[in-house]
């Protein structure tokens, strides 16, 4: 199936993008960092949907791999001064490895178990980068050189946004195509069925790994993406909780679906942003802490209600809206 | 060698702490099926309420405890109310993000009402000491031994000598079967949450007893977890036993590996490291069942 059924997607697909990339003309500087920041969860989202979406082998150390792949690069940087073109892949590829690695339980448990072992690898990994203290600085971080690709320095908040957009429509691009190969239907088919996939001949040893392989390149990638724009790393940037935030993004954009995955991330870095600008109004009004609370409450609440009321997520709600329009004025026909 | 059992002993009195918060995660997964993530949460929150009625309402310590207990069974019937009794019947990922969800939430609401701030009340709790030989056993340990040993001892009357103990150990057995012998299930997943939150939090008080109340208390639910998957995720006495392996095993490894290690801070990783290899190696723990499934 063409990922653009018709000329009129192809359209639609054009002025996002017309404007997406016309941002930085008309927008302010807290806007352009907004858009970088949801176009590098955008990316993380991804590998986590191909990984929990699609193959559903459940992750909640997502932020951990992101990790590995950040300070790879970082350290290919600050310490041996590769240039940042090549360090961004050996960082992906570092995580992917790592990812691989943390994968082999995959082949004997699922379900709870596995979200334990994620779990576990997060903790573990975190603990590992600090106590490499020679290389990655440890609990000081690391400051590393400004990017720049052939001559042009990406120290500006507009040419970094470039670089993030390209890099997320490639992203986006290359993941809905991943979904539509050889592997892409095998991961869909040991989600349905594991049993039934490995009847028909589909090697979960191999594909389950896999799965793991390429989410977790994407989070490397994210990760570095990440690091480079800060220009210092540090385990900070890496907390567990958003390990716990990029599932929670792809629940409430839609699991198993590449465009859903785009509406949680942004989604939720949306409500972030409007957390952060009504923190200190309500510290002032109530309490000094308030505002931190107010981030964790909102985000276990969104989550929460999203699983009650629409655990298909947004993307199934946007289906829906479109059915609406497409079916009109025969609208009831719109089934569930 | 005094060193050692030193190390030892205090392990023992931490893992039973351990085993007791360990108990209420395996109560609701065999009666519901539920992962509950959030169980180190109703310890943070245990820890900070122990503080509330023992340093700002000046309680006696049984009356403490007693409001304590009664928080945490409203808090119980609540959040088994309003979340998980939507998600019946969910997939595994919704209910396990519900409960991280709720752990979430619980952790933002300690925050907004005590300022997620250490709160010390040790020296509150009645002092007892015990020295044999060269090894001295610190009061506050010695009193979280004897709390789970009580504990541990009336769920276990509880589940053999009571009907609605009856009740809850058939529905972890067959649900259907309790259904239609006209038990309602309902009442028994709202116990269990309810048991869950009365453990978790007698634990926050008494690990709050020996270090204050934190918001790093609801890491001691990750440690829960490691005890959990070691004993074997269905195993009441797994736990117990698991709790104090892992007690004595994370305190002799910190006491020796650590001064070798340049960053320290071993015992935080530690249960994380056996959880791997208990994954890999023998995933239904050391007393679980083992479900023949081959994936």
């Amino acid at each position: 199936m063409a990922i653009f059924p018709t000329k009129l997607h192809w359209g639609f697909l054009l002025v996002f993008l017309i404007i997406l990339f016309a941002c930085p003309f008309f927008s302010s500087d807290r806007i352009l960092t907004l858009l970088t920041m949801m176009g590098i969860a955008v990316i993380s989202v991804h590998g986590l949907n191909i990984l929990t979406g699609f193959c559903d082998q459940i992750s909640i150390g997502h932020a951990g791999f992101m990790a590995v792949g950040g300070y790879t690069s970082a350290v290919l940087c600050a310490k041996l001064g590769l240039p940042f073109w090549a360090a961004l892949p050996c960082g992906a590829l570092a995580a992917g490895i790592v990812g691989l690695f943390f994968g082999l339980p995959s082949l004997k448990i699922k379900g709870f178990y596995l979200i334990m072992a994620t779990i576990a690898a997060h903790f573990i990994i975190i603990w590992t980068i600090i106590q490499l203290r020679s290389i990655t600085g440890g609990p000081d971080g690391l400051s590393l050189p400004r990017p720049s690709i052939g001559g042009i320095a990406l120290s500006s908040k507009t040419n970094y946004f470039y670089l993030v957009m390209v890099v997320t429509c490639l992203a986006t691009l290359l993941a809905k195509n991943i979904v539509r190969t050889r592997a892409g239907r095998a991961f869909i088919a040991i989600r349905d069925n594991d049993l039934a996939a490995e009847v028909m001949g589909i090697s979960l040893w191999s594909y389950k790994l896999q799965a793991f392989f390429i989410g977790c390149v994407y989070a490397g990638v994210a990760g570095a993406l990440l690091i480079h724009y800060f220009s210092f790393a540090s385990t900070d940037q890496f907390p567990f909780f958003d390990s716990v935030w990029y599932l929670g993004m792809l629940i409430v954009g839609g699991m198993g679906s590449t465009t859903g995955a785009i509406f949680g991330a942004v989604a939720l870095r949306l409500l972030d942003e409007v957390v952060t600008m009504a923190g200190p109004v309500l510290s002032a009004a109530v309490a000094p802490q308030a505002a931190a609370s107010l981030a964790l409450i909102s985000h276990g609440l969104i989550i929460i209600i999203f699983l009650i009321f629409e655990p298909r997520g947004l993307y199934h709600r946007w289906e829906m809206i479109k059915a609406y329009f497409r079916l009109w004025p025969y609208s009831h026909e719109v089934a569930e | 060698m005094a060193f050692f059992i030193q190390l030892v002993v205090t392990g023992l009195a931490q893992g039973m702490v351990y085993a007791l918060i360990a108990i209420g995660f395996v109560i609701i997964l065999k009666c519901s099926e539920v992962f509950n993530i959030a169980q180190g949460h109703f310890v943070l929150i245990g820890g900070y309420l122990g503080y509330t009625f023992l340093v700002p309402f000046g309680l006696p310590i049984w009356v403490a405890l007693g409001m304590a207990i009664a928080t945490a069974i409203v808090m119980g019937l609540i959040i088994e109310r309003l979340i998980l009794r939507p998600l019946l019947g969910e997939p595994v990922l919704a209910v396990i993000m519900a409960t991280i969800a709720l752990a979430t939430i619980l952790g933002g609401l300690a925050t907004l009402l005590w300022g997620g701030e250490y709160k010390p009340y040790h020296g509150l709790l009645p002092i007892i000491s015990l020295k044999i030989g060269a090894v001295s056993l610190p009061s506050e340990s010695l009193i979280g031994l004897i709390v789970s040993v009580i504990c541990v001892a009336l769920l276990m009357l509880l589940f053999h000598y009571t009907k609605i103990g009856l009740a809850m150990r058939a529905t972890a057995e067959d649900l259907q079967v309790v259904q239609s012998l006209g038990i309602r299930a309902t009442t028994v997943y709202a116990l269990s949450w309810v048991i869950a939150c009365v453990v978790g939090v007698i634990g926050g008080i008494l690990l709050g007893g020996v270090s204050g109340a934190h918001i790093e208390l609801a890491n001691i639910g990750i440690k829960a977890f490691a005890v959990v998957l070691l004993g074997g995720v269905n195993s009441i006495g797994g736990a117990i036993v698991a709790g104090i392996i892992l007690g004595m095993l994370e305190n002799v490894a910190a006491g020796y590996l650590d001064p070798l290690l340049p960053g320290g801070g071993l015992a935080q990783v530690f249960p994380f490291i056996v959880m791997i290899i208990v994954l890999v190696f023998r995933p239904y723990g050391l007393f679980g069942l083992a479900r023949i499934e081959r994936i």
